[in-house]
């Protein structure tokens, strides 16, 4: 029972990994709390249900096209509702950010209406039994998936010329500027990595729970932002890290205090606030004047 | 009651909650996003202690409105003592959870609500609210506390350097905007005479701030035109097409990005405390 909770822990955990990428990597750059990410995911997952079920395309396929799907919708909402506030004070981008969730959550509301749809994803899922213990292939797979879309970003980051040049833009934005890095791009390309992932996300998480809603991006969009500030908001290994221990703490959490399961996350979060607000692996930052 | 003048108590009752959450968002510079969670608080303590302890009207709401203060209190400590937009998420994330422990606690009544709360509020009972918080922030305003919340909101770390402990009025704004919200939740209470924990959701604090950034935050009475446009504007398209006025939040989630880009200082825009200042010394020569 224990261990079974642990694997389901860390299948969720990863997609809230997923979830906070985004958030961390937009508000690395940008310092804005991209509200309309837990949007993204959630058209994410409808995009993929559509591929799957309108046009029976295999599962991967689907996946893929969600992804593409979400990043555009991404950079679409960077130039729309963002860009125009670049200048302006540190709210005035918050409420634009709101007004996108609320908007998009609501038309898809109106389009699609309330009700929850099952996700058919043709996939052959069995249940391993290791030992005694029960995976279910569709939990290795997520997990899998999780791995594979991380390890890529984290080369990405790492690796490419354009990952040093949104590592010298978190860093400082006005000096990567002098080097002759665009700005400009890499804040767009930095949308479209996250909400790719987000998307991702809300693709697994529809197949894992098999149902897809047009609220469905509430509640794992908080989350996934309380993942990040507990890894370290703007750190890109703590938003792993912070999924991960949050989708452990809240299944070992749900076997005692099953009613308020989404409360853990919160509870979570003003701990770390209270405790070290700069995160597990976030470094403090002086302020400059 | 006369439908028009149900229709102008709500706008009063709405006004208070504007005015409240101006006064966090609008004048202190921080966003919250459960400002309806403090509404709803207050509104089921004043309840509360109406029913069950038979307190008069008047003690009730008061009271009421100071347990949503307590609750501004306990939330705003771990939160507002970090710089950026935590609060934000903080205020979402309690309101849910408030919402959680209305539906599952025993004493509000879960899902069901509270019912048979006695109909006292009216016009003239709200109106008289109104002008009371409206007078009393304006007092605030005015005095030492209301320049160092406008002083925050201009600029964090000149305020401090300035000497002003800027986590602590941050959490008094906090409270006092809590207090009012509170206060707004006892007259509704009382008003409808039933409460339930989804008259005070996410969505209702959206519309609360969609009444500031319409009206313009950092001005008290944009915030009332703010409430009244909002309130209104609805029942007008009720009457035209109810199919409209199902799907408000998708107008509301519009308003707040065009608002942002168009005119980000709402209808009745503020008078800048920088400006004003430059404005000054420039009539005065340039000193």
């Amino acid at each position: 029972m224990f261990f079974e909770q642990i694997i389901n822990g860390l299948t969720l955990g990863s997609t809230y990994s997923l979830i906070a990428l985004g958030y961390t990597m937009v508000y690395g750059i940008l310092e804005l709390i991209n509200f309309a990410h837990s949007e993204i995911y959630m058209i994410g997952a409808f995009i993929g249900l559509t591929m799957v079920s309108v046009y029976k395309l295999p599962f991967f396929a689907a996946l893929l096209i969600s992804m593409i799907g979400s990043c555009i919708l991404g950079i679409i909402i960077e130039k729309a509702a963002y860009k125009p506030l670049r200048k302006a004070n540190r709210i005035a981008p918050l409420i634009s950010a709101i007004g996108v969730s609320i908007f998009l959550q609501n038309a898809v509301l109106m389009i699609v209406g309330p009700q929850a749809r099952s996700f058919p994803s043709g996939l052959h899922i069995t249940t391993l039994n290791i030992g005694g213990f029960r995976i279910s292939t569709l939990q290795l797979l997520i997990l899998f998936v999780s791995i594979i879309l991380m390890v890529g970003l984290h080369f990405l980051i790492q690796k490419t010329k354009l990952g040093q040049a949104m590592r010298a833009t978190a860093q400082d934005k006005e000096a990567a500027q002098l080097m002759g890095i665009k700005i400009d791009h890499v804040i767009t390309f930095t949308f479209a990595i996250g909400s790719a992932l987000g998307g991702a996300a809300g693709v697994l998480v529809g197949v894992y729970f098999d149902s897809v809603d047009p609220m469905m991006g509430f509640f794992p969009g908080l989350k996934g932002f309380v993942a990040a500030v507990l890894g370290g908001i703007g750190s890109i290994p703590g938003a792993m890290l912070g999924g991960l221990i949050l989708g452990l703490v809240e299944m070992v959490g749900a076997v005692y205090m099953s009613r308020y399961k989404d409360a853990i996350a919160f509870a979570v979060l003003i701990f770390i606030l209270l405790l070290k607000p700069t995160g597990l692996l976030g470094r403090s930052v002086q302020e400059k004047v | 009651m006369n439908y028009y003048l149900q229709i102008l108590t709500v706008i009063m009752i709405n006004s208070i909650l504007a005015v409240s959450l101006n006064l966090i968002t609008g004048y202190t510079g921080q966003l919250s996003l459960g400002h309806a969670t403090f509404m709803g608080i207050g509104a089921y303590a004043a309840t509360l202690f109406t029913l069950k302890l038979h307190l008069p009207f008047l003690i009730s709401i008061i009271l009421g409105a100071s347990v949503a203060a307590f609750f501004g209190f306990i939330i705003g400590v771990p939160t507002l003592r970090l710089k950026g937009d935590y609060l934000a998420i903080a205020t979402l994330g309690f309101g849910e959870i408030m919402k959680n422990i209305l539906l599952n606690l025993e004493i509000t009544g879960g899902p069901m609500g509270l019912r048979g709360i006695p109909k006292v509020t009216n016009i003239y009972i709200s109106a008289v609210a109104l002008f009371l918080v409206i007078f009393s922030l304006n007092r605030i305003m005015n005095s030492r506390v209301g320049k160092s919340f406008i002083a925050i909101r201009e600029d964090e770390l000149a305020a401090e350097a300035m000497g002003i402990n800027t986590t602590q009025f941050k959490i008094l704004a906090f409270i006092i905007g809590a207090f009012y919200a509170g206060l707004a939740g006892g007259l509704y209470a009382f008003l409808f005479r039933y409460i339930n924990p989804k008259d005070f959701g996410f969505m209702k604090s959206i519309e609360i701030l969609c009444m500031v950034v319409l009206g313009g935050m950092g001005n008290t009475y944009g915030a009332v035109l703010g409430a009244c446009i909002i309130t209104v504007l609805p029942e007008l398209l009720r009457s035209i097409s109810p199919v409209i006025a199902q799907y408000r939040m998708v107008f509301y989630g519009l308003l707040l990005i065009i608002m942002m880009i168009v005119k980000p200082q709402g209808i009745i825009s503020a008078p800048s405390s920088n400006k004003k200042e430059y404005k000054n010394s420039l009539e005065k020569g340039g000193q």
